[in-house]
């Protein structure tokens, strides 16, 4: 754990050495800013009360953010360590390969809640203008967590087939955007085939968690999402060691 | 323990192409063990599996008893090493590099400071230790690279071309660097320069196309073929013959002929030190009838050592 945590230390600095870390938390704040707006503004919305939720924007941040985000977040994470060969020295020390992939993982995590805590300032007008249902939005941000946990997940896979990052972002921004779109994807066919497609899709089960619905059932989705693409990241981190 | 670092029968494979082929060594605590051989020889991929980077094709090899493959975290905590191309987090500073790289080898936070402070002081680091690495000069990167390997303060030490691509001064001033680490490691470094071997180690493994062609303190390498006197007469006769009247000539160790060539051979003879058998050599040739087409002394350096053990046609000597 202990060398976990200095991976994910060091990996977290690293973030806010580079331009990087401000950027990305730049364009998230102005586009989730964005969403906030026409979910609340009244001609926006062209309701005379719109509602005082999260919902909107929570769910324009699954759908418009992530997919960028987390390759953007990931992307350096593991080919810049086989660019440089910094990987070498990593791998050759006392760690163990599950502990570099845990480590870079809980960065990024880290990184990507910090961002995402900049939308309390949405939620504490929110409540300063409102009555929002406190309910449904903090089960929206458990999902949105686990959501992007996932994201991450897949960022972090891809990061480890290259030494080159924008062929990781390209990859896993690939990948996302298949998951993202497959409940769409789903209505395009039927029968079990609906079901099958539809459940493996990330929006799928992120609808309930923004409704206030706590599913066991989707938590499982996004955790062993989550575990299975931790799992071939260490595997694929083993290959390198073993070619 | 028998040896610190053992290798036995290593091959490694990479697609069909042998990198190394049943390479066994044994370096003991203490030891400075050089390896020696040109660019390509198969020094890094041997390093590299020493330090459990790269796994066998077949073979063994072990780090203070732990075997690379089966127990390879714990060897690699007996290990500090330096790779070719010094690879560093450029966006650290040398103060936190070396903190991470201690905390990732299991120090302790009140090691890693002592130690740091240490080492530092040992690679003359002092007035960079809030700089980026990225900003540091090569020779200055070389150094933190050290740094980082002697750290932990490791039982074997494996430095791959620790000398490469830096100016003159900084080649100096590492080597001293590495001779007063010395002392307390088992060290194991790559070289292909010739006078860093014979400058540092007690022992040279002289490695060629993936094996290990000689093996020798350097300073009896150099013995064992400066000893003799060469000379090198390009004859035309019969071979036969000629080698017979060469080899009675009084000092002449061994006759050997170089080209199989009817009646036209290069001779190399060797002869007790501090003779000089020209005069003989030329006078019998042209009392025999035959021709002496050329003759000459040839010296030994070590540098000729190596190229005669690492140049394909005389792999056999």
């Amino acid at each position: 754990m202990r060398n976990t945590l200095a991976i994910a230390w060091k990996e977290i600095r690293g973030y806010f050495t580079s331009p990087v870390a401000y950027v990305v938390a730049l364009i998230f704040v102005a586009l989730a800013g964005y969403f906030f707006v026409r979910s609340v503004d009244s001609i926006l919305t062209g309701a005379n009360f719109p509602e005082a939720s999260m919902r909107e924007t929570l769910t324009q941040i699954s759908i418009f953010i992530l997919p960028w985000l987390a390759p953007v977040l990931t992307m350096r994470l593991l080919a810049e360590e086989q660019k440089i060969g910094t990987i070498e020295l990593l791998l050759t020390s006392p760690v163990r390969d599950w502990e570099v992939v845990l480590g870079k993982f809980l960065a990024a995590m880290t990184f990507f809640i910090a961002t995402l805590a900049l939308t309390f300032w949405y939620v504490l007008m929110l409540e300063w203008r409102g009555n929002p249902d406190m309910g449904p939005l903090l089960s929206g941000y458990l999902g949105i967590v686990l959501y992007g946990g996932a994201a991450i997940a897949v960022g972090l896979l891809a990061s480890s087939f290259t030494s080159n990052q924008i062929v990781a972002a390209v990859m896993s921004l690939g990948i996302l955007v298949l998951l993202t779109f497959l409940e769409v994807a789903a209505d395009q066919v039927t029968g079990v085939t609906s079901t099958i497609v539809g459940q493996m899709g990330m929006t799928t089960h992120f609808d309930d968690f923004i409704r206030g619905v706590i599913d066991t059932g989707n938590i499982v989705y996004y955790i062993s999402l989550t575990a299975v693409f931790l799992f071939l990241t260490v595997r694929s981190l083993e290959t390198r060691r073993w070619r | 323990m028998a040896g610190m670092v053992e290798v036995n029968h290593l091959t490694k494979y990479y697609g069909n192409f042998p990198a190394i082929e049943d390479v066994s060594f044994e370096v003991k605590r203490g030891e400075i063990v050089g390896f020696l051989g040109p660019n390509g020889a198969g020094k890094t991929t041997t390093m590299r599996i020493i330090t459990g980077f790269l796994p066998p094709t077949s073979g063994t090899a072990s780090v203070a008893g732990y075997d690379l493959v089966d127990k390879s975290r714990e060897a690699r905590a007996h290990i500090g090493y330096l790779p070719e191309t010094v690879p560093l987090y450029t966006d650290m500073t040398v103060e936190s590099y070396l903190g991470f790289m201690g905390t990732i080898r299991g120090m302790d936070s009140k090691r890693i400071k002592v130690r740091t402070g240490e080492v530092i002081d040992a690679c003359r680091l002092g007035d960079y230790r809030r700089s980026h690495i990225g900003k540091l000069s090569k020779g200055f990167r070389q150094r933190v690279g050290i740094a980082q390997a002697v750290l932990h303060e490791p039982d074997v030490l494996i430095l791959d071309e620790p000398t490469i691509g830096i100016d003159p001064i900084q080649v100096v001033e590492t080597r001293q660097l590495i001779k007063d680490l010395s002392g307390s490691h088992t060290v194991i470094l790559s070289t292909h320069i010739l006078p860093e071997v014979s400058m540092l180690c007690n022992r040279v493994l002289i490695i060629h196309e993936g094996s290990i062609v000689a093996e020798d303190t350097p300073r009896d390498l150099a013995n064992k073929l400066q000893g003799v006197e060469r000379l090198e007469a390009e004859v035309q006769g019969p071979p036969a013959e000629v080698a017979e009247a060469l080899g009675k000539i009084r000092g002449v160790r061994e006759v050997a002929i170089a080209t199989d060539n009817p009646n036209h051979n290069i001779f190399k003879i060797q002869a007790r030190r501090g003779l000089d058998l020209r005069p003989t050599v030329s006078r019998i040739i042209v009392n025999n009838g035959w021709s002496l087409l050329n003759l000459q002394l040839v010296s030994m350096s070590l540098e000729e050592i190596f190229l005669k053990l690492t140049t394909e046609e005389d792999v056999d000597a």
